[in-house]
């Protein structure tokens, strides 16, 4: 049974991304032609991807160290901080960039006060700033864990032999960080080359158009099916290679117990080493804390004033991600429980196709399929869950399997000597065990799809707008104190649902 | 009767052979170097390694094709012998029904079974809230419980104190007796397989030998387990 319920979620992933790829390569069969406006989108995702994975990933380093290597009060909730920006919808990151870069935002003030000309966040260097707000902390926890699996001895043995901080890095630090940096970079890279929201909203025109978006204007703007398929399969095609490529490197692991623990160190007391670390500490929190708290301040007056429209839509985004959430969670389990009994690869690979896929990928798929014989914008929310819950579903496994699997190692024998089968061993056994993990995965999964804006804008009606649509809407509308406050109720309920799935897979902690 | 015929376990860099027979009602201590494949034995008679060749026979039926739960078998391992999330209660009511959907007569055999083991009162208890000989205790009762007429033990008692191991081995033959099940007892203390044991299996040189009275064994042991022992 537990090999039938694994194969039928494999089943519907497989059919979900190579299927949608199908329609979309029988529909863009006729024009292999690439257009001028093609290429240089082309050309666009993979120059913002790669400068925002090198960039990220370069001031990672030197802020990582130096989280490494000091202790200080706030320490633990700047590297949990650190985690955030993974589960923050991407408008409110926006929105929050804008407040700080953008042409009404603080530092276009303050030149304007110091009589210098403003600076404009559209365009590539928008692009690759907001990216470098997203994966920058991404980039530091990886980079983190890399410092954190160096053993405390060898930083004794190296204070032993009295290393100066240039031979710590030469001898310790550096191999580290050629075995990690790769796989960083790269996981950065992929993240990137998907990126709709982000272009959306700072990009758009022809010098700044991702391919993702060029797919969504082929459908709003021209409604050329055909075209939005050709540029579908170049997508696909990008993300199967850069995942295959990834694949040969080897991706880091996102799980990371003990990152909140420091490590005795010898060779770091210089004055100007801690001055230093101190400064690029202070930079990187500022540089995350700023936006996020002009979100806050700029949105609360909002707040109060949402107009009936917004909290609709909010209903209507609680709904799917409730829903993505389950669905998420439900695959996972399926193709987790399946692996471990079975020991086959092939349900980790089925896992992994929706890091192949792009979420746009899949909508223009999905829509080829449904338009013919429905109205897209009625499917436009259960359409929405199930993408979204595809797309979490690499990360819940990531969470799910090693636990299950350290589960069926500790406690198996002893299920298997009672008895223990079926039902009653996922009852008995398995979800309370799994709890914890389930929790964070449903919890990951719900704040992804509440904050997600992707399918959901090929697929929407004028009305049946989810939050984050409606946020971008009102937001073009210059309706900004409407706009600001939705944004911030999207802020409160992605981290809400989040903490709150999250909270439940934390209770009984006696066991 | 347990029978091993022609039993053969192999690895890449090791191989375990027994050939052997076990009364019923014996009880059996199996001694033997460290790394010999003497838990490996307990596990292939569990079902839970695979065999190379041979058989199991339990009173002339053929074991192989059971899983480890549809065995004549109860087994206590090193450790995770308990589910740490279930009750004192819940872990032994495993010993009845693997669901645990209970009726009251069930319920009732279930706080006997932990009367019997001194543990009145500590069902609603969960394993991190009892020491570790009350965690063993809770562990014999499933045993007692479960009633299977094959008992193997893989070293269950060996982080408790003397004293505590002791009094829990005294435990284990009581209840050994008192169902008579056979018991097939790993251990690498002579101590322990002479306070309890009529009969030692040596398990060592890739080999695990026939039973001989404990006692006798002892007092004549053949070089490996001279070897062993240091003697």
């Amino acid at each position: 049974m537990t090999l039938w319920a694994g194969g039928a979620v494999a089943a519907l992933l497989g059919l979900l991304t190579l299927g949608t790829l199908a329609a979309v390569a029988l529909r863009a069969g006729g024009s292999v032609l690439l257009s001028v406006a093609d290429l240089s989108a082309l050309r666009f995702t993979l120059e913002q991807a790669a400068l925002s994975a090198a960039l990220s990933v370069s001031l990672a380093v030197p802020v990582a160290r130096a989280l490494a290597r000091r202790r200080f009060p706030g320490r633990r909730w700047l590297v949990a901080l650190m985690g955030a920006p993974f589960l923050l919808p991407v408008i409110v990151a926006v929105f929050g960039l804008l407040a700080l870069f953008g042409r009404h935002g603080l530092l276009n003030a303050g030149l304007a006060l110091l009589g210098l000309p403003g600076v404009s966040i559209y365009g590539l260097h928008g692009v690759v700033l907001a990216h470098v707000f997203f994966n920058l902390p991404l980039a530091v926890r990886l980079l983190l864990q890399g410092w954190r699996a160096i053993p405390a001895e060898r930083f004794r043995l190296a204070a032993a032999l009295g290393f100066s901080p240039a031979d710590v890095a030469r001898l310790i630090e550096r191999p580290m960080l050629r075995a990690v940096l790769p796989g960083a970079t790269l996981a950065i890279f992929l993240v990137c080359l998907t990126s709709f929201a982000v272009a959306l909203t700072l990009g758009g025109g022809p010098a700044a158009t991702t391919v993702e978006l060029a797919i969504y204007q082929a459908f709003r703007f021209d409604f050329d099916l055909g075209r939005a398929a050709l540029l579908a399969g170049i997508q696909f095609v990008l993300c199967g290679g850069a995942t295959l490529i990834a694949f040969r490197v080897g991706l880091p692991a996102t799980e990371a117990p003990g990152l909140d623990r420091p490590v005795e160190r010898w060779d770091a007391g210089a004055p100007l080493l801690r001055l230093q670390d101190a400064v690029l500490i202070t930079l990187a929190a500022l540089f995350l804390m700023i936006p996020l708290g002009l979100v806050a301040v700029d949105g609360v007056p909002g707040l109060l004033a949402l107009p009936a429209p917004v909290w609709l839509s909010a209903l209507r985004s609680l709904g799917v991600a409730v829903a993505s959430s389950a669905l998420c969670g439900g695959m996972a389990l399926a193709l987790a429980l399946a692996r471990t009994a079975s020991g086959r690869a092939a349900f980790d690979l089925a896992g992994m196709l929706p890091l192949v896929a792009s979420p746009l990928v899949l909508g223009t798929g999905l829509f080829l399929l449904v338009n013919p014989v429905a109205d897209p914008a009625f499917w436009a929310l259960p359409v929405t869950a199930l993408v979204n819950a595809a797309m979490a579903l690499p990360f819940a496994l990531r969470a799910l399997q090693p636990a299950l699997d350290r589960i069926e190692a500790t406690h198996g024998r002893l299920a298997d000597s009672l008895g223990l089968t079926g039902w009653a061993r996922l009852r008995l056994l398995i979800l309370p065990r799994l709890r914890g993990p389930l929790g964070f995965a449903l919890g990951l999964a719900a704040a992804l799809s509440m904050g997600d804006l992707g399918v959901i804008a090929i697929f929407a009606g004028p009305g049946g707008a989810t939050l984050p649509l409606q946020v971008y809407r009102l937001m073009g509308a210059y309706r900004m104190a409407q706009a600001s406050g939705a944004a911030l109720l999207l802020l409160g309920l992605s981290l809400g649902l989040f903490w709150l799935f999250d909270r439940g897979g934390r209770g009984d902690a006696d066991a | 009767m347990l029978t091993l015929e022609g039993l053969r376990i192999t690895w890449p860099d090791f191989t375990l052979t027994a050939d052997l027979t076990v009364p019923s009602g014996a009880r059996v201590a199996i001694i033997g170097p460290s790394g010999a494949g003497k838990s490996t034995l307990l596990a292939a008679i569990a079902g839970f390694q695979p065999l190379g060749a041979g058989r199991i026979l339990w009173d002339g039926r053929d074991l192989s094709p059971l899983p480890p739960g549809q065995r004549p078998i109860s087994i206590l391992f090193q450790d995770n012998n308990l589910f740490p999330h279930l009750t004192a209660t819940q872990n032994v009511g495993l010993g009845l029904r693997p669901d645990l959907r209970l009726s009251p007569v069930e319920q009732d055999r279930v706080a006997t079974a932990l009367a019997r083991v001194g543990l009145d009162g500590y069902g609603a208890r969960k394993p991190g809230a009892l020491s570790g000989g009350q965690q063993s205790r809770v562990a014999l009762a499933r045993v007692l419980l479960r009633a299977r007429p094959l008992l193997l033990l893989d070293e269950p008692f060996s982080a408790l104190g003397p004293a505590l191991k002791a009094e829990m081995l005294a435990l284990v033959r009581d209840i050994a007796t008192e169902s008579g099940a056979t018991l097939l007892m790993v251990t690498h203390d002579p101590r322990d397989a002479e306070r309890i044991t009529d009969q030692t299996v040596l398990v060592a040189d890739g080999h695990a030998a026939p039973p001989r009275p404990t006692a006798a064994l002892f007092a004549d042991p053949p070089p490996a387990l001279r070897d062993y022992l240091g003697k």
